[in-house]
């Protein structure tokens, strides 16, 4: 079973990367973007079968290890 | 006086602390992330590097590593531990001490000499040690210090903050931030302040002709406070 996991930086943290894809977004023309806010994805392939298992498990991957939560969230998108 | 310096793999300041401990009189042991035992040490050092090649975040693999469980117990236990630059990363990434490290605000790998001032005085690390001012030097791309507001306070309360960046004279000022850390933290300790997390490398001040030697102050009040 696959599952997939977005990683973003919590609002009030500042994101450098995002800014700078930002400027070079307006910079190519498009001038309507309010924001850019860079973050992580990760497709984890595991053995459980089991939907609701899976998604605990990832879960507990995100709060050890995938995500530091004083300045990340994580969401667990998919399960397939 | 003994000493362990953890080696991670993409270490690469270990044997530079190596020499240092050694040059002000630590009986110092290399120690591999994969030991599960610490050797009987009075100070722990997590040296700078990009351990595991800095993948996911800075010092986030290498805080699971085997050995730190037992790092993360000795310090519990009030055991002294010490990370520079990606061993603060990697400090912080155990919860040892507040925050964490974002990139450098304007996306730049900094390496140069910068000040720091003293700001807490009571812990063992610089106890005694007469100058207010050093001058040490930062190489990382991650050295911004941020942490939540309550964090702040918390830190601010048990004055955790170990050091701050400044100018020559010690002023902590906007301009003498390096990397948009918060507050110009350059480094700070646990609430006990046996465990202390810093982005300068006092190990490559030690040598007069080559660089300062104020990184040589540091150690030597080191060993005299640990003594």
């Amino acid at each position: 079973m696959k599952i997939s996991v977005i990683i973003t930086l919590k609002k009030d943290v500042l994101d450098p990367q995002g800014k700078v894809i930002h400027q070079a977004l307006d910079g190519m023309g498009f001038n309507d973007v309010n924001e850019v806010r860079q973050g992580k994805y990760f497709e984890i392939d595991t053995k459980e079968t089991d939907p609701q298992k899976a998604k605990n498990k990832v879960e507990e991957m995100c709060k050890k290890l995938l995500a530091n939560l004083v300045i990340e969230n994580y969401k667990i998108i998919d399960a397939q | 006086m003994k000493s362990a310096v953890i080696t991670f793999p993409g270490s690469n300041c270990d044997r530079d602390m190596d020499v240092a401990l050694k040059k002000f009189g630590f009986k110092n042991k290399m120690v591999w992330h994969q030991d599960v035992e610490l050797p009987k040490s009075d100070l722990v050092v997590l040296p700078g590097g990009f351990s595991y090649g800095d993948y996911l975040r800075c010092g986030s693999m290498a805080s699971k590593s085997k050995i730190m469980q037992s790092v993360i117990n000795f310090a519990n236990s009030g055991g002294m531990v010490m990370g520079i630059c990606n061993g603060f990363q990697i400090l912080v990434e155990t919860g040892l001490v507040p925050g964490v490290l974002l990139r450098n605000k304007y996306l730049e790998f900094i390496c140069k000499n910068v000040f720091v001032k003293i700001s807490d005085k009571d812990s063992a690390y610089f106890k005694n040690i007469k100058n207010d001012v050093l001058e040490l030097h930062i190489a990382h791309n991650e050295g911004n210090y941020f942490c939540t507001n309550d964090q702040l306070k918390e830190i601010e309360d048990n004055t955790q903050v170990a050091i701050n960046y400044c100018n020559n004279e010690g002023k902590i000022e906007k301009s003498s931030n390096p990397n948009g850390s918060t507050k110009n933290i350059a480094g700070i300790f646990n609430k006990k302040k046996n465990v202390l997390g810093m982005m300068p490398h006092p190990e490559r001040m030690i040598d007069p002709s080559l660089s300062g030697e104020d990184g040589s102050l540091f150690f030597k009040n080191l060993i005299n406070n640990i003594k």
